[in-house]
């Protein structure tokens, strides 16, 4: 190996990290907020870059039918609670939240979204669409299982996953997209050539997390949020809702996929069923940081991207094998060095 | 009438699936078949996550290895199939005796996701192997021949199947009702039961890999020779995800859910299947929708599956179990003579950070004696109880049991010496019965292994063990509640029953922290009694309790603790007297 395919791979491996740092940052937040793995994280992404390569074929994206479905089921829900209490505002707000919020999104995207619309529209459109499957996730998931060990909640996370990957499949086909890229000539920089669509995901990755510190460290939603992290019985003790916790922290996790479905779908080509592997990924970064630190994650995300560039160079066949054992060493580091989870399913 | 039905319920049920073949269409046959080569997988599940509580994502990846192991060796090497089940079983032992090593020490979510990725890893490994046929498979696997007979027609292998299936079944029943099986109920709840009494927690957990390893590659070998071609795909993550369904879906504390949760989840999912291809076209997979969803409401509403919710519904009352005809132990611990020091404890110190929990403690309990600890919340009883039982490791200071220097003590370390403990929230497995759960404490008085708990060689092993139990629920007062669950009874019994099962073990220092609390006053009076012969018997006890009467009536010399010191150590008369122990209850002397 020359030192020009070296600096290609790294810059390669980089790229897909930044892609999953995004990834690891929100995996680590959603975990420490609400104690899930969200492996489902993964499909969302892969359905972003569906939903947008559906309306750049001026296709209405299945995703409009599984917001309806989703919104429909926690909807109903919701007011099976509310309903026998009287609690009009309740009522009022799922009505507000599951009803009219995505009913008008799918408006949007149904009728407001013509082929020859600006790609600009055609993400705002995507990203919408996605970022509001996370909190209905959470409600009809997540939610009625907030008091138990995070190996339920994992299993739920599986389970989840299964269910939006043969969903997949029926709204979207088995046939992979890619979508359209930044255009415009690559640039070099210290003699490197980057191409534009590489120095947008970067930018873009680094927007993202910026975004994410910010939203913690200013907004009083986002320290809520941080309460909630640190200690969940103690913040419910200050007034701080857990449910809205949770169902803030996975609207965040519903935008940040949506971003990186955007990121990565011009970049590889994506299934209805790449996000498994992807969300896999991502959450090996996250283990790195042990599931509560974002640099280490965001670091361990880009290890990652470059161990995978490189894997796939030597031995491509046995490219996710490498990335998935290399997780184990640090699992078990992880798993000696922290206290005791509670086991068991019950 | 009902109660014999029900234990002959498994031999009917045995007898029905004999004669099922006879009234089936072939095609049926074979769909029943699968179920049960399914349901020999999900035993193996059950084993490791319903009765151990380590959830598996990798399970499916021990049933192709023994699958492609003995496809291997029966095709390419032309072995006879049986060595091909030989060599499944080992390379799935070995295997997982490997991974064990390095995954079972992990908790929770950590080792379920390391399985995962082994599970994932074994798909990728067998689909690049040249040998193996990569992603196209391995075909022309001989059936399995018995004599000059090969079984090739659907019926022949649905025997097959079925006998293996029995035979897993009763093995594990074996297994799970004698002394291993009891540790391996227990590790559910934790390793705190089992180090207490004396086992290794860790290798139980080891065990428990290993057998669903095995148990998985013994399905992978029947569906090796049954199906005869092999690819990839039936062994990657799906399945292992679909084998965690029916494990969960049935039931995953039992081995009749495997059976229940292997059978809906594979007759619905056929069934379903074809409805929907005509509905929604040939590639669909919306029934993995459905299941999904089952899966979430499942855990959401009846985390512990359908076979206890049904089996309750049909039979109410439980199985009936022969009584247990108690047995004193013969070969038991010669007691130290009276008076005799069995533990001395010289300055011991345990911090926290800065915080000195326990600062500079000094006392000694003799044979024969009742010495009780008091002292207000926080004085650190409970610290200086773990200390000398080995769940926490000590600061400083030095320990000796029976003349014997302690330099590092581990709880099942002070088991193997003598000691014994209960603990100050009641710490038993709630769905074991009372019988069940003292037999724990005589874990370590046991010799049988696996191989004898597998193949009911441990019969008197097991009369000895169970009847000694029996004979200390006797001793307590708890004999008519033998055979109900632990988490039925009263907090009250509870507590005597941890009692029972501590002097299970069969100790000579007996360590009770707060054994009266939440009892009442008739089953207070009781509970003195005992303690009362026990000491006369020549057992050394550590009491820490909150009832000042209780205490003061029954010991032989107190120590009171404050802010983690000794302020007080003598006759309950002297103690009383103490201008210190005054100012510390009362806030003045008086």
């Amino acid at each position: 190996m020359t030192a020009d395919v070296a600096l290609i791979l790294l810059q390669d491996g980089i790229v897909s990290g930044a892609v999953y740092v995004l990834l690891a940052t929100v995996l680590v937040l959603i975990f420490s907020v609400t104690r899930v793995i969200f492996v489902p994280q993964g499909d969302l992404i892969a359905f972003t870059a569906l939903t947008l390569s559906a309306f750049e074929t001026g296709n209405v994206p299945g995703t409009v039918w599984l917001l309806m479905f989703g919104a429909t089921a926690a909807m109903l829900l919701e007011l099976r609670q509310a309903v026998p209490q009287r609690d009009r505002a309740r009522i009022l707000r799922s009505l507000l939240r599951f009803g009219a919020l995505p009913a008008l999104i799918a408006i949007v995207a149904v009728f407001l979204v013509p082929k020859t619309a600006p790609l600009l529209w055609k993400m705002t459109v995507s990203c919408a669409l996605v970022a509001c499957l996370g909190p209905l996730i959470y409600r009809i998931v997540f939610q009625p299982l907030a008091a138990s060990s995070p190996l339920v909640l994992l299993i739920a996370a599986i389970a989840t996953h299964l269910g939006l990957n043969s969903v997949g499949l029926h709204l979207f086909g088995a046939e992979g997209v890619r979508t359209e890229g930044f255009s415009g000539q690559p640039f070099s920089i210290f003699g490197i050539i980057v191409t534009q669509q590489a120095a947008g995901v970067l930018a873009s990755s680094v927007i993202a997390v910026v975004g994410l510190y910010l939203f913690f460290r200013l907004s009083l939603r986002g320290r809520a949020l941080l309460a909630t992290a640190y200690n969940r019985r103690g913040a419910e003790l200050v007034g701080i809702s857990t449910e809205t916790a949770g169902r803030t922290v996975f609207f965040v996790a519903g935008l940040a996929a949506a971003v990186s479905g955007l990121l990565i779908g011009p970049t590889t080509t994506l299934y209805y069923d790449s996000g498994f592997i992807l969300g896999l990924k991502g959450f090996v970064g996250a283990i790195v940081g042990g599931m509560a630190v974002y640099p280490l994650a965001a670091a361990g995300a880009l290890l990652v991207g470059t161990v995978e560039a490189f894997a796939s160079f030597w031995a491509s066949a046995y490219r996710d094998v490498i990335v998935f054992l290399l997780i184990i060493p640090v699992l078990f580091w992880r798993s000696v060095s922290s206290v005791p989870a509670e086991d068991g399913l019950e | 009438m009902t109660r014999r039905l029900i234990a002959l319920a498994p031999w009917i049920a045995l007898l029905a699936a004999a004669l099922l073949p006879l009234l089936l269409q072939a095609y049926q046959v074979t769909v029943i078949t699968y179920v049960m080569i399914a349901a020999v997988a999900c035993i193996g599940l059950v084993l490791m996550t319903g009765i151990v509580g380590m959830v598996s994502f990798g399970h499916a990846a021990f049933v192709g290895l023994g699958a492609y192991v003995s496809g291997y060796l029966s095709t390419q090497l032309e072995l006879s199939p049986w060595l091909g089940l030989a060599g499944a079983i080992v390379a799935a032992s070995a295997a997982a005796a490997l991974i064990g090593a390095l995954t079972v020490r992990m908790s929770g979510h950590y080792l379920a996701l390391s399985t995962l990725c082994f599970g994932i890893s074994f798909y990728f490994l067998v689909g690049n192997s040249e040998s193996l046929g990569r992603f196209n498979g391995l075909t022309g696997i001989p059936p399995v021949s018995i004599g000059a007979v090969e079984l090739r027609g659907e019926r022949q292998t649905y025997y097959l199947v079925l006998i293996a299936l029995a035979l897993v079944m009763a093995w594990c029943r074996q297994l799970l009702d004698s002394r291993t099986g009891r540790v391996l109920r227990s590790l559910r709840t934790g390793p705190v039961i089992a180090e207490t009494f004396g086992a290794n927690a860790q290798r139980y957990r080891l065990l428990a890999f290993v057998l669903a390893a095995v148990i998985g590659a013994i399905a992978g070998w029947l569906y090796a020779h049954v199906q005869r071609f092999l690819n990839p795909t039936p062994f990657g993550l799906n399945a292992s995800i679909d084998y965690l369904f029916m494990t969960v879906i049935g039931g995953s504390g039992q081995l009749w859910g495997a059976l229940l949760g292997a059978g809906l989840v594979t007759i619905i999912k056929h069934e379903l299947q074809d409805v929907l291809k005509l509905v929604f076209g040939p590639t669909t997979r919306l029934e993995m929708l459905f299941f999904a969803a089952i899966m979430i409401v499942v855990l959401q509403k009846a985390r512990k599956g359908l076979w206890p919710y049904l089996s309750q519904k049909l039979t109410p009352r439980a199985a009936p179990v022969a009584p247990v005809d108690a047995v004193v132990l013969r070969h038991r611990r010669v007691k130290p003579e009276h008076g005799l020091t069995v533990l001395s404890a010289s300055h011991l110190q345990r911090t926290f950070g800065g915080l000195v929990a326990v600062d500079d403690v000094s006392f000694d309990v003799k044979s024969g004696e009742i010495l009780g600890i008091l002292g207000p919340n926080g004085a650190g009883k409970t610290t200086l109880f773990n200390l000398i039982s080995g769940a926490l490791p000590r600061s400083k200071g030095e320990l000796s049991f029976l003349g014997q220097p302690l330099s590092r003590v581990s709880a099942r370390g002070m088991c193997l010496r003598g000691m014994s403990r209960t603990f100050q929230h009641a710490a038993l497995v709630q769905d074991m019965t009372a019988l069940e759960n003292v037999a724990i404490g005589a874990t370590h008085l046991g010799r049988c292994g696996l191989v004898a708990n597998s193949l009911r060689l441990n019969r008197v092993e097991e009369r000895q063990l169970l009847g000694w139990a029996q004979h200390l629920l006797e001793r307590v007062g708890l004999a008519d509640k033998a055979n109900e669950l632990a988490g039925n009874l009263s907090l009250g019994h509870q507590r005597i029953l941890e009692i029972a099962r501590a002097l299970a073990s069969d100790p000579v220092l007996l360590l009770l922290d707060e054994p009266a609390a939440g009892l009442r006053a008739n089953e207070k009076a009781v509970l003195a009694d005992l303690l009362n012969s026990l000491r006369a018997e020549g057992l050394a006890i550590v009491l820490v309790e909150h009832d000042m009467d209780f205490v003061f009536r029954l010991a032989d010399r107190l120590m009171v603790m404050n802010f983690g010191r000794r302020i007080a150590f003598g006759r309950p008369d002297e103690v009383r007297a103490d201008a210190g122990v005054q100012e510390a209850y009362l806030g003045v002397a008086a």
